[in-house]
């Protein structure tokens, strides 16, 4: 059996800050790539249900606006500044490009934190763990209490406070996560995995749960809104975060595990003596 | 960091990178919630940018990606 020699020396300020840098680079391609395929998942799925809500909000206030009418008032029309196929078309795709590489970008100043400071070594394994509670930490759990909604759901007078308490709740999530992370690592010094996960994961439950029963409910779905449309809409919401995060966890782990192959030579078997100097 | 001894199969233990390396390069995490903010939110609660088209140019990436709108 070859036996590898390595001989690790602690890597100068230069080369850490360099790495960071390659990171947030790979970050962000990754990032651009699940954009693509977002983009593409949304175009094809998520589009025809903003169309169908749409077309109902249409129908509304075309309703209203002949209900106005013969009360004499007359309504005035909004002038459209994006038309629909500018909208459905480059629109979504800049939205959702600069989405995914912010958060390719983001998702990479993470790992360059949580690599080596894990109990796994395998660039691969941080990466996934980084996403799945990701995904759980920015969208599952702050939409499970303020859903997605589709165009003609929401109320225009309430934004503000809509938009306010969304951030709210995706920040108390986020802010939870980072804790119970690092109390699972406390609790790992005593506990086995299984255990010190397992309470951790407790107290984030605990955590959002509170919030959520603390901050007030929104629901502004207009009473016949087709129950299959607002659905759709909400698993298609989800469909695209779970690519874009499936794709930053498996796409960024991978290049990093590639380039740490070449980089260090390791699993070649060959003798290679590797001095950062 | 000592010298370390490991098989062929196995992966060199990755050294964290050092708090003080990673801060300045914060800054574009700053940046990237800017750009997040510009499709999450501008125009909506709050505004930099007078008017509504950028609002309306994301408009649906607003409403799939959750966040909240009109």
């Amino acid at each position: 059996m070859t036996v590898a020699i390595f001989w690790v020396s602690p890597a100068t300020d230069m080369e850490n800050r360099m790495m960071v840098r390659t990171l947030l680079i790979r970050g962000m391609l990754v990032g651009f790539l699940a954009g693509i395929l977002v983009f593409s998942f949304a175009k094809v799925f998520g589009e025809p249900q903003v169309d169908h809500a749409i077309a109902f909000e249409s129908a509304m206030d075309e309703a209203k606006a002949k209900a106005d009418l013969e009360r004499g008032i007359h309504d005035v029309e909004e002038p459209e500044l994006v038309s629909r196929k500018l909208q459905a078309s480059y629109g979504l795709l800049t939205g959702v490009m600069v989405y995914s590489t912010a958060f390719g970008g983001l998702f990479a100043l993470v790992f360059s934190y949580a690599n080596g400071r894990m109990k796994s070594t395998d660039p691969r394994v941080v990466s996934v763990l980084l996403a799945i509670t990701g995904i759980i930490a920015v969208y599952v759990v702050p939409s499970i209490k303020y859903p997605a909604n589709p165009p003609s759901v929401g109320n225009p007078d309430t934004i503000g406070m809509r938009t306010e308490l969304y951030f709210i709740m995706m920040l108390v999530s986020l802010l939870g996560m980072i804790a119970a992370t690092m109390l699972q690592g406390r609790l790992r010094q005593q506990y086995n995995a299984w255990t010190s996960t397992y309470l951790a994961g407790a107290c984030y439950i605990l955590i959002v749960f509170t919030t959520g029963e603390l901050l007030p409910a929104v629901n502004e779905v207009p009473s016949n809104f087709p129950a299959d449309l607002l659905w759709n809409f909400r698993i298609d919401s989800l469909g695209m975060q779970i690519i874009m995060w499936t794709t930053l966890g498996l796409g960024f782990g991978a290049f990093t595990e590639y380039a740490n192959r070449n980089r260090f030579g390791y699993r070649n078997g060959a003798n290679i003596q590797l001095n950062a100097h | 960091m000592s010298d370390t001894a490991i098989g062929s199969h196995a992966i060199p233990s990755p050294a964290p990178i050092p708090v003080r390396e990673i801060a300045p390069w914060l800054v574009f995490g700053l940046l990237m919630l800017l750009a997040l903010y510009f499709v999450g939110a501008e125009e909506g609660a709050t505004s930099i940018i007078p008017g509504m088209y950028v609002h309306e140019w994301v408009h649906d990436s607003r409403h799939l990606l959750g966040f909240p709108c009109h």
